[in-house]
């Protein structure tokens, strides 16, 4: 029978500016049928478990990231693709749903459930609907905003847990092809590691008359120049992950590693590899334009001489550090101010370029309790006040939604643009402190997404052909390139209550209420009398006839 | 109240979100004055102080003329001659009265700090203004404003529906006609003006959301960010099972002593109103300096009952010393992190109990004068000698 479905696997190694190396994995499972319609009983493949996830609830894009640590867009460079550091979900759903807050619900359960994360965090206290940003990445007819929904658990904790089922879902699992490097002990042992499954339709064809679903499982992993390298600028296979690669998935149809031998400073080649590539190819990557060194894993030449693939790259001569290339556009965000009452948060966003300016959307979600004042928002840009052109904003309710600020933001040329709006920290009931209530509360990270120029101009090209790492986003046209980039994420901390307090303050509180309840109730209910002299009780006489003993005046 | 303006710039209602919980005409109010709210500020105190004054003028003249009639009835023990108020003790109190609120630190402060509490006092104190010279109509559409922004005043209805009884000469006894009519007259004219003043806000900003925002914020008091009242931190380490409980008696804590109190003092409205003022200052959910400056500015109306108090001096150092320690131990808390949130919760419990002992203790003190007016003041026992007085 015809197979419907394709694999394609793919690593892109790049070395980075600070000496650090990027590895990027991508598995893509392209599968020629209609998730909606249709009962789909064989799987082969696409995983059950998100291929009936997508029927059942009516999804139409699915982003999942789990992300531990920061992407340093400003020494790395422009990541390929970036996630905030915790958990981050969005989904588009289909307009066939009618009730897309339960939908919501339900599948950020059932993600939970199968990614091991505690996606159930996820409620109506962290999830937005935003206008302008996270526009579908696949297939789209209409974008309703109303039938996104975006998320973000900045407090989570990625581990072997959400690694091992993640790999589950891959069709070889880890134990052929690509995947075999993917080791826990080595992924966890990094600067940043981020793990995202995307599930959108795709056109099937140049045509488009049919719509394929298209499921990919990417991994980034940054490994550390002093923790991973030993302080040394060569990297090899099995210096980053401790294994080396033995085959190829016998399910896929494509599976090849990418090393990102780009000269830089355009001059000759600084990084050799070894063993030899099978092709070299050129590409044109966020407009830069770039030389990989491939090795195609199904070529049959690769492993001919030995049974294992160990990828090395090596420095030609030492690189110049003062050198690093400054990405066109980076930003940084921080919490200023002092004390518990109010604070401020900074965004600064650099736009690196020398002549051209570009607009880009800033999407911030800030948690209820950091009481955003919208009349103190400033974007000072060159020291003149920038306004936005669109400005989109949603106050929190307590303990209802968080804050939602989308801003239309235009850069100018070599520039620094900065944002800042005042808040007031809230004091909240002491059962809605997590357990370490003086570490803070996090803040995730603010989006930007914008179409950055490029330095030179891209060709569009055919999506099967090129490879993966070129076609996650849709390129509208070739002079500029999409990015979405994160800022870091915030810890603020709130004013505590006294813990272990409940009781005494109960009871402190209501005895001052019963002071005035006593009080009044004397005043209202009881009336001056003239007192009746008695002879006294037995205690006066007792202490009368002590005092005559002592010969003092009796009372 | 910037940010309400500023929401409302945007395209969003202002009642969207949390920050907001001030009534639409406050929001129209301030679209015009916005750029002069220092100077509204003090003119709201200004005026607030002049409406004090001639309220309490034409009160003295209510009391005097009272006082006369009731000792040419010959009410009054034959030896009372040094309780009763004479005009020229009388002469300087209104001005003393503008002045104690003017003057008054916490009126300052409120003043300082541009908080709307500034406007609901000059509202309350031309309500009173509005009782005190008689006229119904008025006394009743300031009643309703002031009860629009903050739900509270809706307490004042009765001392000021018993002394407009009082100065109509309707006896208040329960089976009265005339009683019955004068109360549906009074509270359809406050209910009116009420839905008049609801269905305006309706119509300024197209929705009913304030409903929710400002009067579901009073009695629900979901915020419980600290101020000078007592209930920030009782419902911050509120067990969550209790809290719905909790809200309801401590709303129903305000509203309750007005009909115990109109019981006892239904021969003396203003002192009820001055009482009632207190309680709601002292128990509402936010409560703020300037609704304690409001009632103190009374203070002077009583300064004959000084002879009664008992335990003053204590108290005004209580008061005293709790103003002074507010801002210490809230920096200790927030800025420092040297103190914790107990320190500050103390003193609100102790400035709470300041207020609430020195209410009652003015109330004894007027309790008591009331009977040594009607007992004589040297009382004797039936042997003869010097008596006390209690409380049975």
């Amino acid at each position: 029978r015809e197979r419907r479905d394709t694999l394609r696997e793919e690593l892109l190694l790049s070395p980075l500016p600070t000496g650090d190396v990027a590895a990027t994995f991508q598995f893509r499972t392209r599968w020629d049928a209609d998730l909606q319609r249709g009962a789909v009983s064989h799987y082969r493949l696409f995983p059950k478990a998100l291929g009936r996830l997508v029927a059942a609830l009516g999804v139409r894009e699915l982003h999942l990231a789990l992300t531990q640590g920061f992407w340093r867009t400003r020494y790395w460079g422009q990541p390929p693709l970036q996630a905030p550091a915790g958990a981050e979900l969005w989904v588009w759903f289909q307009p066939t749903v009618t009730d897309v807050d339960k939908a919501w619900k339900e599948l950020s359960n059932i993600l939970s459930g199968i990614f091991c994360a505690s996606l159930n965090f996820i409620d109506s206290t962290n999830t937005v609907i935003p206008t302008a940003s996270f526009k579908p990445l696949g297939l789209a007819n209409g974008t309703d905003h109303h039938l996104l929904r975006y998320a973000v658990l900045p407090r989570e904790v990625v581990c072997t847990e959400n690694l091992t089922p993640w790999k589950k879902l891959l069709p070889c699992g880890s134990k052929a092809g690509l995947a075999v490097l993917l080791k826990a002990e080595r992924l966890f042992h990094s600067s940043y590691h981020s793990q995202a499954v995307h599930i959108r339709p795709v056109c099937r064809d140049a045509s488009c008359l049919a719509v394929s679903w298209e499921l990919r499982q990417t991994l980034t992993v940054v490994f550390d120049f002093f923790s991973s390298g030993q302080g040394k600028k060569d990297w090899s296979l099995f210096k980053m992950f401790s294994r080396t690669l033995t085959d190829t998935c016998p399910l896929a149809s494509q599976s090849k590693v990418y090393v990102d031998i780009s000269p830089k400073n355009k001059e000759k080649e600084l990084l050799e590899v070894s063993p030899p590539p099978t092709s070299v190819h050129e590409a044109i990557v966020q407009g830069d334009k770039k030389t990989y060194a491939v090795y195609d894993l199904q070529s049959p030449s690769l492993f001919n001489t030995s049974r294992s693939l160990n990828v090395q790259l090596k420095w030609k001569r030492p690189q110049d550090s003062s050198e690093m290339p400054i990405p066109t556009l980076h930003a940084q965000r921080y919490v200023g101010g002092y004390g518990l009452q109010t604070g401020e948060i900074c965004t600064l966003i650099y736009n690196t370029h020398p002549y051209r300016a570009f607009p880009v959307i800033l999407l911030e979600t800030v948690p209820w309790y950091l009481r955003l004042y919208v009349h103190t928002l400033t974007i000072i840009t060159k020291g003149k006040e920038n306004k936005p052109s669109y400005i989109h904003y949603q106050p929190a309710q307590d303990r209802r939604r968080p804050h939602l600020l989308e801003m239309l933001i235009q850069l100018p040329a070599n520039s620094v643009t900065k944002i800042t709006i005042e808040f007031e920290r809230a004091l909240l009931k002491w059962t809605e402190y997590p357990p370490d209530p003086n570490h803070g509360f996090y803040v995730g990270s603010s989006v930007l997404s914008a179409l950055v120029p490029s330095v030179t101009a891209m060709k569009d090209m055919d999506v099967e052909q090129s490879p993966l790492f070129t076609s996650l986003f849709p390129s509208s046209d070739g002079s500029s390139y999409f990015v979405r980039l994160y800022t870091e994420p915030l810890l603020v901390n709130l004013p505590t209550p006294d813990f272990s307090m409940p009781y005494n303050v109960i009871c402190l509180t209501c005895t001052v209420v019963a002071v005035c309840y006593g009080s009044f109730y004397n005043l209202l209910t009881r009336t001056f009398h003239v007192e009746e002299p008695s002879r006294g009780g037995l205690a006066k006489r007792l202490a009368n006839v002590i005092r005559k003993f002592r010969g003092v005046p009796p009372l | 109240v910037v940010e309400g303006l500023a929401l409302l710039d945007l395209g969003v209602s202002p009642y969207s979100g949390a920050i907001f919980h001030e009534t639409p005409l406050i929001i129209y109010l301030f679209h015009f004055l916005i750029e002069y709210a220092e100077l509204v500020f003090m003119i709201t105190d200004v005026l607030t102080a002049v409406a004090l004054y001639l309220a309490i003028q034409d009160f003295n003249k209510v009391v005097f003329k009272k006082q006369k009639l009731l000792i040419e009835l010959d009410k009054y023990a034959p030896d009372v001659a040094e309780l009763i108020q004479t005009p020229m003790e009388m002469h300087y109190i209104p001005l003393k009265v503008a002045v104690f609120y003017l003057l008054n630190p916490y009126t300052v402060m409120s003043c300082v700090a541009k908080s709307t509490c500034a406007i609901n006092n000059s509202v309350i104190a031309f309500f009173i203004l509005a009782t005190i010279k008689g006229s119904a109509f008025l006394s009743a559409v300031f009643l309703a404003l002031a009860t629009y922004q903050s739900l509270y005043p809706l307490t004042l209805f009765a001392p000021a529906l018993l002394y407009l009884l009082q100065r109509q000469f309707i006896p208040i006894k329960l089976k009265s006609k005339s009683f019955w009519l004068y109360t549906m007259q009074y509270a359809s004219l406050y209910l009116c003006s009420l839905v008049v003043i609801i269905c305006l806000s309706f119509f300024l900003l197209n929705s009913w959301d304030f409903i929710p925002s400002v009067y579901g914020f009073i009695l629900s008091v979901p915020d419980l960010t600290p101020n000078i009242g007592l209930f920030w931190y009782f419902f911050a380490e509120m067990f969550e099972h209790f809290s719905l409980f909790f809200v309801c008696v401590f709303q129903i804590n305000v509203f309750f002593y007005t009909i115990p109190l109109a019981i006892k003092l239904k021969e003396h409205p203003v002192f009820f109103m001055f009482v009632q003022l207190a309680i709601i200052s002292i128990f509402k959910s936010y409560p703020t300096v300037g609704d304690v400056a409001l009632y103190m500015a009374f203070l002077p109306v009583w300064s004959h009952l000084y002879r009664f108090l008992r335990n003053i001096f204590i108290l005004s150092c209580v008061l005293i010393f709790c103003s002074f320690l507010f801002p210490v131990l809230w920096h200790l808390w927030i800025y420092a992190g040297s103190a914790n949130s107990n320190f500050y919760y103390a003193i609100t419990l102790t400035f709470n109990i300041g207020q609430i002992l020195l209410v009652s203790d003015y109330f004894y003190a007027f309790l008591r004068r009331e009977y040594y007016l009607t007992h004589g003041l040297h009382l004797t026992r039936q042997d003869g000698t010097e008596a006390m007085l209690v409380l049975k």
